[in-house]
């Protein structure tokens, strides 16, 4: 890492996380100064981004290459009052508490008292919203049935495609301009406003070519001082005209990443997808004509990762907070996969990045590499050479599954090939798909208010149907019934909800400058947030497929089959969370079959709930043509949902967290890596938009090239059964014990949770406690 | 023709115990007694009812737990090929263990063919002490024999393990010149096997047989002490330390002597 690369990478690990008051002041002077004016929403929405970038403060740290902050500086993050309005006690909290606090100054806390929260109150989509939902919704929600993304972020959550490298927002307006020739009135309004932010955008780089000029005539540096003037020029190139150089396409995208994150605050902010592709030709041009050399390629794509590195997720309030205990963005680069003709995509620019990520070890963005049968053991090899050092990343994932996955979906091969995975581990069709996320599922409650006949003792109120007292199941198959009719019920009350958000997200906040970068939402004439991109999917996540199968099974087991128990004394000793019932807890834990050993009968109920959910939510369409479909992650929420959830008939105390991702419970397998794979692999992944498994390895089972070649079969194996991602934590348990009892140690410990990772020293005590937990596969 | 046997363990994911990724059938019964020795309940040929304990928070529970599961070859094989598709990625397959696998002769016999049959990668983990008939018998259906050698010095041999060494150097001595493919193990404990004599010696009987093939050093770890606890069987080597140097040092002689050689199978 040269010392330019090391400054930034300090200044970005050193930054504190401040809440940044900016943009909530712009947003409400905008609305103010348009009180009472005649201008159509897609327009407001515009010209109000227009003034936030007319009017922001522009930042250049010292030393960098690519321009640009979301707030003032390196993490001054914003809030985004007209999607959710911070009390002055949110404030209070986010600067006091303990883990990933942002600090508020005594300025801004005035600002909010005086300007922000009287101009919002009562106006935020989060109130709009929560009003518009049934009380059937409200009772889901508050007993932890469900959770919904879009009440404090909007519906973010796609990836840019190759749109920018081939137009600059000049083309992009010309596009604009000639289907206007065309356009009804209410597509004018779209059009019109799309055309407004791509202007926007010229105009912002532009302030920051001035900017930039200003700084070199007082630069004393020779050196800087023409690196301050080519910066200043690539400005004026991008975004209007389309970039011809690895430079002026990475401050390019830089400028589109932020237009995206502070129009409104997507879930899972923005991600420039398949870098190692784009940047390809622009490497291999540069080397050409001799203006980029290998290590001046790796100083700015370094400088890209730290510009990612300065932009925590936006400060969340309520259940978010605790669902999704994290504050990392979730931007995920794909590396490797295929081409759009199908050949191998692995290329130079694969592995430079790889060694960008390896020597960076930042949190963001997080990385992933894509695996197709055509991949070389080679790329693996060097990417599990990363992974062995116990950072994290990047995860793997099977390109033929995803692939699989997106035409089963009805997408074309080129567009399904031109994909990957965002967030944790969703597939999408990068630059051609708004795939929102909508909330996770609880699929281990669902069976909690089936057994007690649709009533939550969580919340004391009836919120399930009655389905049937549960004494009076005579096998698991009437259990299974009653538990898919509940289910069903749950899911119609979800989607119904996520129906009248889409309405809402629609009408209210649409979101013009993203319309610009995903197609076809120019030829649609539509917002993306109205559907105008060309695939649109909203998916649940289904959280706790561990728990749920050994709480079947165990019912099944000990219950129905060798009658140990009948259902009522299983139902009082749930009650009373197994005090008195110690011996019979026992047995449930350590002498009932287990999902994750890769035994037939007790994987059949991971596969039958899995198509229960499926078949509940799967290809049932919103008003607005959106396809709504399942996967299968928990990101942190498998602790927030335990803790709705009494004793469960897998020996799981009350309140515990449940298990993660598609795994295990924790602990309850006990053959080894080949067989928690084969279990997970039994229901069918592709007809998911994606699963996630975590698997621990001790450090030691990377040592040798001949474990690592082993290591790659395990993976290849796995997918080869059309499975979706796998992700290696790569520590030992006396490390992760050791932080815990003194985390000033292990400051820099990153550890993978789901699909992303995280300080471990940031994490709960119940996360770290569970990290701990998950099996750790020792050298065997 | 079905087989039944006595196992007291199936392990998946076993790495350690020929190529690839592979499933170790421990095979119950050894004619040896080795005093370091790791599965110490794998010695006798019957099964042994043991009680284990589990805890949930404070509480502690005892149950009565088999050491030994009698099998028949066509369920010891179901729950082998389970893996099948990672012995494929990896070139792995099947290696078969014990105590000492040929003390069920017929029983191995039949699992080894049935393996075969099946197109898995056969690999048994012996310590040689056979009759030469069995060692012929399953010759064919054995693609690598991981083949322990321990001492070269018959009295030493007798005492440490209670019988003589000289079936199990015939064996070896049979085993090359049929060309089988074979890895020598030798396990290294602390002032027994590792002496400089000894290692001397292994290399000049190897040499003396035509023995050219790789040889693999198992570096002594004390990890059985709760399972001689449990089968309330004194431990021996209970106070030994695992000595890294030696390792390192032993491979160097036999690097040296022109064998290649590998530390931890």
């Amino acid at each position: 890492m040269n010392s330019r690369v090391s400054k930034l990478r300090e200044q970005s690990l050193n930054a504190q996380n401040v809440l940044s008051v900016e943009r909530a002041r712009l947003v409400t002077k905008f609305y103010k100064s348009i009180e009472g004016k005649q201008i159509s929403i897609p327009m407001q929405r515009a010209l109000c981004f227009d003034y936030i970038f007319a009017n922001k403060t522009l930042c250049v740290n010292f030393g960098e290459l690519i321009v640009g902050e979301r707030g003032p500086a390196p993490k001054a993050t914003p809030t985004y009052p007209e999607i959710c309005l911070h009390s002055l006690q949110d404030l209070q909290i986010l600067n006091d508490r303990e883990k990933v606090f942002f600090s508020v100054d005594d300025e801004t806390r005035k600002i909010y008292e005086q300007e922000i929260i009287p101009f919002w109150k009562g106006k935020t989509m989060r109130e709009n919203l929560l009003s518009k939902m049934k009380p059937e919704w409200q009772n889901a929600y508050e007993a932890g049935v469900f959770t919904e993304f879009q009440e404090q972020r909007a519906p973010g959550h796609t990836v840019l495609g190759d749109k920018i490298y081939k137009s600059g927002m000049k083309d992009i307006i010309s596009q604009i301009l000639e289907r206007l020739s065309t356009a009804t009135e209410s597509e004018r309004d779209e059009l019109e406003a799309m055309q407004v932010t791509a202007e926007t955008m010229i105009m912002f780089a532009e302030r920051y070519a001035k900017k930039l000029e200003e700084l070199a005539m007082s630069e004393k540096s020779n050196v800087r001082k023409s690196e301050l003037i080519e910066m200043a020029r690539i400005c004026r190139k991008v975004p209007a005209n389309k970039p011809e150089t690895l430079h002026e396409a990475l401050q390019y995208y830089w400028f589109v990443h932020l237009g995206v994150i502070t129009e409104l605050n997507p879930w899972d902010s923005f991600n420039p997808g398949r870098l190692d592709q784009h940047f390809l030709p622009y490497y291999q041009s540069g080397l050409q004509n001799r203006t980029l050399t290998k290590s001046k390629t790796i100083e700015l794509l370094s400088c890209l990762w730290i510009k990612f590195n300065n932009h925590p997720s936006p400060p969340k309030m309520g259940v978010t907070a605790q669902e999704s205990n994290t504050y990392t963005d979730f931007a995920l680069i794909n590396i490797g996969g295929l081409k759009a003709d199908g050949s191998d995509a692995v290329n130079e620019m694969s592995y430079i990045i790889l060694d960008v990520i390896e020597e960076l070890r930042l949190l963001q963005p997080s990385s992933m590499i894509q695996i197709s049968k055509q991949t070389s053991n080679d790329f693996i090899k060097r990417a599990l050479k990363i992974i062995k050092t116990g950072f994290g990343q990047p995860s793997i994932f099977n390109t033929d599954a995803i692939i699989k996955e997106l035409t089963r979906q009805g997408k074309t091969i080129v567009d399904a090939r031109n994909g990957g995975a965002s967030g944790c581990v969703e597939s999408g069709a990068f630059g051609t798909e708004s795939y929102v996320l909508s909330g996770y599922f609880n699929l281990p409650k669902i069976l909690e208010l089936t057994l007690l006949n649709g009533f939550d003792p969580h919340t004391n109120k009836q919120i399930g149907k009655k389905t049937s007292d549960p004494v009076n199941f005579s096998n698991i198959l009437e259990l299974k019934k009653a538990f898919a009719s509940q289910l069903n019920y749950f899911a119609d009350i979800k989607l119904k909800g996520n129906d009248v958000i889409e309405n809402l997200f629609a009408t209210k906040l649409p979101v013009p400058f993203l319309s610009l970068l995903i197609d076809d939402c120019i030829t649609n004439a539509k917002d993306y947030n109205a559907k105008g991109a060309r695939y649109n999917s909203v998916y649940v996540q289904g959280v706790g497929l561990g728990t749920i199968t050994d709480c079947f099974t165990s019912i099944e087991y000990n219950v129905f089959d060798e009658k140990k128990l009948n259902m009522k004394e299983l139902l009082t000793a749930l009650k009373a969370n197994f005090v008195g019932f110690e011996e019979l807890q026992n047995n449930l834990i350590y002498h009932t079959p287990k999902y994750g050993n890769d035994d037939d009968c007790t994987d059949q109920n991971a596969t039958d709930v899995f198509n229960i959910f499926y078949s509940s939510i799967d290809g049932k369409m919103s008003p607005l043509n959106a396809a709504y479909r399942i996967n299968m992650l928990p990101t942190t929420c498998h602790i927030y949902f335990g803790s709705v959830i009494g004793a469960t008939a897998d020996g799981r105390y009350a309140g515990k967290p449940l298990s993660e991702g598609i795994s295990p419970v924790q602990g309850a397998d006990k053959k080894g890596p080949t067989a928690v794979l084969k279990s997970a692999s039994k229901f069918d992944h592709i007809k998911t938009g994606g699963t996630l498994l975590n698997q621990k390895f001790t450090p030691d089972f990377f040592a040798t090239e001949k474990n690592i070649e082993k290591l790659i079969a395990l993976i290849r194996g796995y997918f080869h059964l059309d499975t979706h991602h796998i992700q290696f934590n790569v520590i030992d348990k006396q490390t992760l014990l050791a932080a815990q009892k003194n985390p000033e140690d292990y400051q820099n410990l990153i550890v993978r949770i789901a699909g992303y990772s995280d300080y471990f020293n940031d994490l709960g005590e119940d996360l770290q406690n569970e990290i701990i937990k998950r099996t750790e596969h020792k050298d065997f | 023709m079905m087989r039944n046997g006595i196992i007291f363990d199936i392990k998946k994911f076993a790495v350690h115990d020929g190529p690839g990724i592979r499933t170790t059938v421990f095979l119950k019964g050894c004619p040896l007694n080795c005093i370091w020795c790791h599965n110490p309940e794998s010695r006798s040929k019957e099964c042994i009812k043991i009680l284990k304990e589990t805890k949930v928070g404070e509480n502690t529970f005892t149950f009565e737990s088999m050491i030994g599961q009698k099998v028949n070859t066509e369920e010891v094989l179901l729950e082998v090929m389970k893996d099948k598709i990672f012995y494929d990625e990896s070139d792995g397959g099947v290696t078969f263990s014990g105590g000492e696998p040929l003390m069920q002769p017929s029983f191995l016999e039949d699992l080894l063919k049935t393996s075969k049959e099946k197109g898995l990668h056969t690999t048994i983990d012996t310590c040689g002490f056979a009759p030469r008939d069995l060692v012929e018998r399953i010759l064919p259906f054995t693609d690598l024999f991981l083949y322990d050698i321990k001492l070269i010095d018959n009295e030493l041999h007798k005492e440490k393990m209670g019988v003589s060494n000289e079936t199990i150097l015939e064996n070896l001595r049979f085993l090359v010149s049929q060309k089988a493919n074979i890895i020598i193990r030798i396990p290294l404990i602390p002032d027994i096997t590792d002496t400089e004599e000894n290692i001397l010696r292994i290399i000049s009987f190897l040499i003396g047989c035509k023995y050219n093939g790789k040889i693999d050093l198992l570096p002594f770890h004390n990890t059985a002490e709760q399972k001689y606890k449990n089968l309330q069987i004194e431990n021996q080597m209970k106070t030994i330390k695992k000595d890294v140097d030696s390792s390192e040092k032993v491979a160097s002689r036999f690097t040296k002597a022109g064998f290649s050689v590998s530390v931890g199978g």
